[in-house]
């Protein structure tokens, strides 16, 4: 039996007087991909950041019901700063800050205080090859990170992530903004990633869901319709809702 | 349509082109014609009177004569030193301040930052610098003599303050531009590793802004060094180098304020008040270029290409 | 690690403390300046002093100040407006635009006390016009100049471009074009344009002490604008409030009168510049009104 990473229990979220999110219960298992599926506008991306409190940043957000993350509710039990130190996420748009290859990646860790410049060093060295993309970027640490192609500036952020040791990476739609082959790229390190991580993604590209998934939540109109194996819920969808979805039928 | 109306369309197309590039034209003519008239008047001080270039910004000595015979001794730099001290002075004091609201009404309180507190800044802008001089000569100078228990309060600090206030407006609503132009993605991707908000202000949102910040100073700088009246009111006005920022001193457009009703056309003293008109003029042009330095600069960062 | 979180939120509540601290430090002070100024100048002030006198009152001045910007608006509207059409319209990128925005840029960044050199070598030693309001109003059209071409052109370029399509399309010039759809729609914010620089202009001091004296003596009900005691003559030497204020601390005399000139002078600038705000603030809120 897998370890439970995320335990929600009744979660509802209000944006002014807008019901973003209904009543939402699910189980988010550790070291597996988990990915959350729907039309846009459903939830799936607010969801997301309930469970590192980005949400915390916007104005007028109401949260009630409950997130534990391995038993301890981060809304409570935890404050914001410390609980993103452990739920690393990285964006729809790639967003390299303005600094240099070696600073973006070494932001986290000075933040904490780590100031040796040996020890920054190989902490750069190691979530740069763990994103895949050492390589290609080890000539050229010290350019701006704005010079670097779209799909290269979304494994920096990936890597940048890394650099803080989280035990859980949530990816908010991360390749709708790339090409095909840069794609496959992060999908694949997803999928290598998953030993040491928790993943959470967020997709509205199907196959994607199909290809690198463990367990797949189908989102409609805020509210969690179906949730389960990916093979499951792409192969037998419980929900009619679910298979119109999947079929094409809509969205 | 008849081909008179036509004509009369486009001859009045023509006529009305030609004005708005006349008044190109002479925009470039004015300021090439002030540029001109500046050499002209402020070469004189070199080419009639014989004064080195070193001896105008080098030395101390200032006892110009009131005559077109000459002989005397131009040295500015008592001048220069003054503009240089009120206004790092005034810079000293405002940049702290003018950042500090800048973040404030960025990036702490964005509703209220903008719905009133820019508002109150710009007025703060719009202040006559008279007025400024003013409140600064009866309310601030007596202050500074009551509190550190001078003989007179007129002084570099007087001056310095002054400006500082003067200057706070400008530093403070280019540099909020400046800061509310970084991306919010930075920032979200900044408070996702798990920032507080002075950490992100800190390391990612300042030196995001950095080149548009620095231009805000440098345009504080220039109106600082340029304004003559406000100082010339607090400062004290006597001919002699600083000691402390207690100390009376001139600046260079204090001199010019003061000197340039009295002196006689074409003579020394005249002229080398020119010089310092041009020195004047040829300093708002670095700053100019200064400018454009970090604006290039600014925008090579956020194209990441060469930076 | 965590002791480094516990440091680190210190220091965000910290330094949020002394951004609170600056922002309400500076309202507070603004409150006070303009409260001490203007509260102060006009209480310290005896009624006389409101006259329309040649000495102890700040009448003449006042009608000097607002009759000296309306000349020197006469002159820098016209040429900046036509300046900034230019530049939104006409210039083609290269060497002669890039050196006109150099121009503008230099002329704005130029300290007014250099603008009043030039002013007082050109209209008084070259033209020989002798101290007189003209040639201050002159000098200060050269310092708000800049400012009415930048906001133009600025005014223009951020119209929707259809505008200047749909104008075109109809198979009028460019010229009608500009005139008759254009500058219409941007007359608001150039408007605000001009209120600004007409707020400079009540506030310069430095640009006129050599260039307008400091005559007060008017005849009230002498119109022959040639006679030098009548109102309207431009060419009579023209003592503005900034200036009076000036004279008046170098000659340290009569400080309740400087007070008083410094709080109408404050009161009239506010008044400009808080109609531009609340003019642009209604152009825009119109604007958008129109788009939903």
């Amino acid at each position: 039996m897998l370890k439970t990473k995320f335990e929600i229990e009744h979660l509802n979220l209000h944006y002014g007087s807008f019901h973003a999110l209904k009543n939402i219960s699910m189980k988010i298992p550790a070291n597996e991909i988990t990915a959350f599926i729907g039309p846009s506008g459903c939830g799936k991306s607010t969801f997301l950041k309930t469970l590192n409190r980005m949400n915390d940043l916007e104005e007028n957000v109401t949260i009630d019901g409950t997130v534990r993350m391995d038993e301890k509710d981060i809304y409570s039990e935890m404050d914001a700063i410390t609980l993103r130190h452990d739920v690393g996420m990285v964006f729809q748009q790639p967003n390299p800050f303005p600094k240099s290859v070696y600073d973006n990646v070494a932001y986290g860790p000075r933040i904490f205080g780590i100031r040796k410049k040996s020890q920054l060093d190989e902490i750069v060295e190691r979530s740069l090859r763990q994103a895949a993309i050492w390589n290609e970027l080890k000539d050229r640490l010290k350019k701006s990170a704005l010079g670097l192609s779209g799909g290269q500036q979304q494994r920096l952020c990936i890597a940048r992530t890394l650099a803080i040791q989280p035990k859980v990476i949530l990816m908010d739609e991360p390749t709708s903004a790339l090409d095909p082959i840069s794609t496959s790229k992060i999908e694949d390190l997803a999928m290598e990633l998953k030993k040491d991580y928790t993943i959470i993604i967020v997709t509205h590209n199907m196959q994607q869901a199909a290809r690198i998934s463990d367990k797949t939540a189908f989102f409609l109109l805020g509210e969690a319709i179906e949730y389960g194996k990916t093979e499951d819920i792409f192969a037998r969808p419980q929900d009619k809702r679910t298979e119109n979805y999947i079929t094409g039928r809509f969205g | 349509m008849n081909t008179t109306t036509q004509k009369g369309m486009f001859g009045k197309e023509y006529a009305w082109r030609g004005i708005a590039v006349l008044c190109g034209l002479f925009v470039i003519a004015l300021t090439l014609v002030i540029g001109a008239f500046l050499i002209y008047k402020g070469s004189d001080t070199f080419l009639k009177f014989g004064h080195t270039l070193w001896e105008f910004l080098g030395s101390a000595k200032w006892h110009p004569v009131d005559s077109a015979e000459g002989g005397g001794a131009a040295g500015a730099l008592i001048f220069i030193t003054g503009s240089l001290v009120t206004c790092g002075l005034a810079l000293l004091i405002a940049t702290p301040f003018a950042l500090g609201s800048a973040i404030f009404m960025t990036e702490i309180s964005a509703r209220f930052g903008e719905k009133f507190y820019r508002p109150v800044v710009e007025i703060f802008a719009g202040i006559p610098s008279v007025v400024y001089g003013w409140v600064g000569l009866t309310v601030l100078v007596p202050f500074i003599r009551n509190v550190f228990d001078r003989q007179v309060g007129h002084s570099i600090l007087a001056a310095g303050i002054v400006l500082a206030v003067m200057i706070f407006p400008t530093i403070t609503s280019v540099s909020a531009d400046a800061i509310l132009a970084v991306p919010d993605a930075c920032r979200k991707a900044a408070y996702g590793l798990g920032s507080t908000r002075w950490q992100t202000i800190r390391h990612i949102v300042i030196p995001a802004a950095a080149p548009g910040i620095i231009s805000g100073i440098i345009l504080g700088l220039a109106r600082a060094f340029g304004e003559a009246l406000a100082v010339s009111m607090v400062i004290g006005q006597t001919t002699a180098l600083p000691k402390s920022i207690f100390s009376t001193t001139k600046t260079l457009t204090t001199e010019i304020a003061s000197q340039m009703g009295n002196a006689m056309e074409g003579g020394e003293l005249k002229s080398a008040l020119w010089s310092m008109a041009l020195l004047l003029f040829l300093v708002s042009l670095l700053f100019i270029t200064l400018i454009h330095y970090f604006t290039n600069k600014g925008k090579a960062k956020a194209e990441g290409g060469k930076a | 690690m965590d002791k480094r979180i516990q440091r680190a939120r210190r220091a965000d509540r910290a330094m949020t403390g002394i951004f609170y601290g600056i922002a309400a430090f500076f309202f507070a002070l603004l409150l006070a300046f303009t409260g001490k100024v203007i509260i102060g100048g006009l209480m310290g002030a005896s009624p006389e002093m409101f006259a329309f006198a040649r000495q102890g009152a700040i009448g003449n001045q006042l009608f000097n100040t607002v009759y000296l910007v309306f000349i020197s608006l006469l002159v820098s509207v016209p040429l900046g407006v036509f300046a900034g059409i230019y530049l939104a319209m006409y210039a083609k990128p290269g060497l002669f635009t890039r050196f006109l925005r150099i121009c503008i840029e230099t002329l704005s960044s130029l300290p007014s006390i250099v603008v009043g050199l030039f002013g007082y070598l050109v209209f008084l030693v070259f033209m020989g016009m002798g101290k007189s309001l003209l040639a201050g109003a002159l000098s200060i059209s050269i310092l708000t100049l800049p400012l009415i071409t930048t906001t133009t052109e600025d005014a223009i370029k951020g119209l929707p471009a259809g505008y200047f399509q749909a104008g075109m399309g109809m198979g009028s010039t460019r010229w009608q074009a500009i005139f008759h759809v254009l500058l219409p729609a941007c007359i608001p914010r150039i408007m605000t344009g001009v209120i600004l620089a007409a707020g400079r202009g009540f506030g310069e001091a430095a640009a006129l002490l050599y260039t307008t004296g400091s005559g007060s003596s008017l005849r009230w009900g002498n119109w022959d604008i040639t006679s030098p005691t009548s109102p309207l003559n431009v060419l009579r030497p023209a003592e503005t409030l900034s200036i009076q204020i000036w004279n008046l601390q170098t000659n340290a005399q009569d400080a309740a009168l400087a007070n008083l000139a410094s709080a109408v002078l404050l009161l009239l600038v506010l008044l400009f510049n808080i109609g531009a705000n609340a003019w642009s603030r209604h152009i825009n809120r119109k604007n958008s009104g129109e788009k939903a």
